[in-house]
């Protein structure tokens, strides 16, 4: 088994042999894990856990956020897990609160994101007797998890809590739960940290093929037209300097994933920006007319490939990817290279000839200014529209010295950030891309920020993924915490309604949506607001946001039946796409049936 | 086709859960599932049937290794192997028809485990279609209650899997086959 490789910092915790009890070894655990805040809701079967908690929170060693819905537990453990690269660390109660976590831990499972989730369980004795507030938390999440324990002994209370760690941070990292009977929590046992994990079944690190990594440079040497399609693992493996070295050394265009955003910086030359689904016109042609397609890190989701005999059909394909899984299981390569990319790409770069493929870039340049992207940008604007209103956000954040963080719902003003919004480097993007989880922005900006008071962390979500988590408001205020909240408020489950329009003939079912008067909500949280109705507020409104010292709202009222342009549709090939509409014409129903 | 693949895991509560879980979630078609104690004390051994192609195959045998308490998996379709299925099936007998069976079940060498007045029970040990066929000669006699564990195997001698190996990938095979045709059906 390949040693560990994301061992926590030296916690300066005492290893050896101590006795304390099931509740107490909860939070003696974290700390030789290094984590200081964590982010739950108690109830009857984590009560004692909680009532341990006390003298930990008393001098400081762990910070618990209280949080007002347990799946919000989940998305801002998964929010901190992003911001930071650390585990971060929900726990909750048994039954409600363990089934409430269910969505947070699968957003985070579909993304890799590195979450421990800690949930009360009833006591032994009473399990399986549907006792109250008793549920198969191990049953229910265990398809949502990487792996999870049900803990009916003290005894193996810590080895699990030392497991649950290791998993959920060594190799692709992903989403650990560990169930916890009550009376395993009351009693004493022997608490040491200092054994070897032995997991042999567990590969979380397999070693790369040289073979392999020159079968990939032999294929790229050749190619007249490159591609390079980078995910979230360049971000997960920190190989960002790597890939942009690779890319200047042998000329090759990146097209990014949405969880690869900012990859290279998007004003790189080369940088293509987002491909798939919502994808630039040049990204997606570049992907069906390049010759070999090196994919770092991704999965070939749906999302990206459209229609997948269709998907890059002239390309010779090399994948990178950790997950051995991964490879074949969507699209079968003729090179893959298995391993960790922090190993691989440097192996890969010495191999790599010196190219420019300047007829390619050529080509990919002159596909470019063909895009309509400029007219929607630059065009006098008269009406509030989304893209307008993230491009300002852009300019407002370009110019603070702050570390910043977008963190964006899920929906039409997800894809419009992906667009308009300029990501100099990896990790300034946090989203549910896998899961698509409406109401993840909010509790993930609260949770980036606690990892980060200092970081300018921007949420942006629409009215309708915005209306699921809302209640979060009161965490952010009881934590004290700056984030700056952006609602694209358009009266719409806008996504949905725009499927509605293109592919079944404007019925607008179940989209229209109401809200409530967002300033006077924020203001019932003493939080401060605006609303933005004009263009000609939004940089007024974005300045006086980022000069008040704690959270700000405001409610973007922009035009209501905004379409995200381009768009392929579902079981489309991803050059099959449907362009932006010229400035003042609208695009109505597309007669595209959509195969799914 | 049909695949034989035989994985080893830690016998612990809830690993065949897991397992299945992960076959069912992920939409794989299972033939058969038999699970039973191994040589090493601990480690619990199962065989799989899977219905698919080599691409599904390499697959099943991928997300069966990301099981955390999945300690190896192989695929020995390929393999020289012994592969046997036990089956115990209930027939409705009369005078006159009770030697008749009993002659099914000895040319079949198969045993005859249980008699009574109205039925007897034959035991049948061999491959798959091999206790197909002797159930397809019992059925015009009428069967009354059937069990069958599904497949065992065992490699023989040399092709004997090396289990400190990760799994060998059949990822390569998959790939010349395809050419680079590599999109999914």
């Amino acid at each position: 088994m390949a040693l560990a490789k994301r061992e926590p910092a030296e916690s300066g915790y005492d290893l050896g042999p101590q006795e304390f009890t099931g509740s107490q070894m909860i939070w003696e655990s974290l700390l030789r894990e290094g984590v200081k805040t964590v982010f739950g809701h108690p109830g009857g079967a984590i009560l004692p856990a909680y009532d341990a908690l006390a003298e930990y929170e008393a001098d400081g060693r762990i910070h618990h956020v209280l949080v007002r819905h347990e799946q919000c537990a989940a998305h801002m453990a998964d929010g901190f897990a992003r911001a930071t690269g650390d585990v971060g660390v929900c726990i909750v109660t048994s039954g409600p609160g363990a089934t409430n976590l269910v969505t947070g831990l699968a957003t985070a499972q579909m993304d890799s994101v590195p979450v421990v989730a800690i949930t009360g369980q009833v006591p032994t004795s009473l399990l399986g007797t549907d006792a109250f507030q008793e549920s198969d938390v191990v049953g229910v999440t265990q398809p949502v998890c990487k792996h999870n324990y049900l803990v009916t002994d003290i005894a193996e209370l810590p080895l699990v809590m030392k497991e649950a760690f290791y998993i959920a941070r060594e190799g692709r990292p992903g989403v650990v739960l560990v169930d916890i009977c009550k009376d395993v929590q009351i009693e004493t046992g022997t608490f040491r940290y200092d054994f070897e994990i032995n997991l042999p079944g567990f590969e979380p690190w397999p070693e790369f093929s040289p073979e392999s990594v020159q079968e990939a440079a032999d294929l790229l040497n050749e190619s007249e037209r490159p591609l390079i399609l980078a995910g979230h693992g360049i971000h997960l493996s920190h190989t960002s300097d790597e890939l942009l070295q690779l890319v200047e050394k042998a000329g090759i265009p990146v097209v990014t994933t949405l969880l690869g955003t900012g990859n290279i910086p998007e004003t790189h030359p080369l940088s293509l920006g987002m491909g798939g689904m919502h994808g630039e016109a040049f990204a997606n042609r570049a992907i069906q007319s390049c010759d070999v397609l090196v994919a770092m890190g991704m999965r070939f989701d749906d999302r990206i490939t459209g229609r997948l005999d269709r998907f890059a059909a002239d390309a010779k394909i090399i994948h990178f990817e950790l997950d051995r899984a991964e490879v074949g299981k969507n699209i079968v390569p003729d090179v893959a290279v298995v391993g960790d990319l922090a190993e691989t790409l440097p192996a890969f770069l010495p191999q790599v000839k010196d190219r420019r493929h300047q007829e390619w870039v050529d080509t990919l340049s002159e596909w470019r200014s063909e895009t309509d992207e400029a007219d929607i940008i630059q065009y006098e604007v008269e009406e509030l529209i989304p893209p307008y209103v993230i491009r300002q956000l852009w300019h407002a954040t370009e110019r603070t010295e702050k570390r910043v963080i977008v963190v964006t719902d899920v929906g039409q003003h997800q894809m419009w950030e992906s667009q308009y919004y300029i990501h100099e480097q990896a990790g300034m993007l946090l989203t549910s891309g896998g899961l698509g989880t409406m109401g993840y922005a909010l509790p993930a900006a609260l949770g980036a920020q606690m990892s980060d008071p200092e970081a300018l962390v921007w949420c942006v979500a629409g009215d309708g993924g915005f209306q699921m988590t809302l209640q979060e408001l009161a965490t952010i205020q009881q934590e004290k915490m700056p984030v700056k909240i952006a609602i694209i408020n358009n009266g719409f489950l806008g996504m949905v309604r725009q499927w509605q329009q293109i592919f079944y003939d404007k019925r607008y079912v179940g989209t229209p949506i109401l809200s409530p008067d967002y300033v006077k909500l924020a203001e019932a949280y003493d939080i401060p607001g605006a609303v933005v109705r004009h263009p000609s507020e939004v940089v007024s409104v974005l300045e006086q946001a980022h000069a008040t010292d704690g959270p700000y709202l405001v409610d973007f009222q922009v035009k209501e039946e905004v379409n995200v342009y381009p768009m392929v549709a579902p079981g489309a090939a991803v050059d099959e796409l449907i362009r932006r509409p010229k400035p003042g014409h609208v695009q109505g129903y597309s007669g595209v049936q959509p195969s799914w | 086709m049909q695949y034989t693949l035989v994985a080893w895991m830690r016998d612990k509560p809830g690993v065949l859960n897991r397992v299945s879980g992960m076959l069912r979630r992920r939409n794989f078609n299972i033939d058969s599932l038999q699970v039973s104690h191994s040589e090493t004390p601990g480690i619990s051994r199962m065989t799989f049937v899977v219905d698919g192609d080599e691409r599904v195959a390499d697959q099943v045998v991928k997300q069966l290794r990301k099981v955390v308490d999945v300690t190896a998996v192989e695929d020995i379709t390929n393999r020289l192997a012994i592969l046997r299925e036990l089956a115990l099936i209930r027939v409705r007998t009369t005078p006159a028809t009770r030697g008749e069976i009993m002659q099914f079940a000895e040319i079949y060498r198969a045993q005859i485990v249980d008699v009574n007045a109205e039925n007897l029970v034959v035991q049948a040990v061999g491959t798959e279609d091999k206790v197909d066929s002797l159930i397809e000669l019992l059925r015009p006699f009428g069967i009354e209650e059937m069990v069958r564990t599904g497949r065992v195997a065992l490699c023989r001698g040399d092709e004997r899997p090396k289990r400190n190996k990760p799994a060998t990938s059949i990822f390569k095979a998959a790939a010349s086959l395809n050419g680079s045709a590599h999109a999914e059906k």
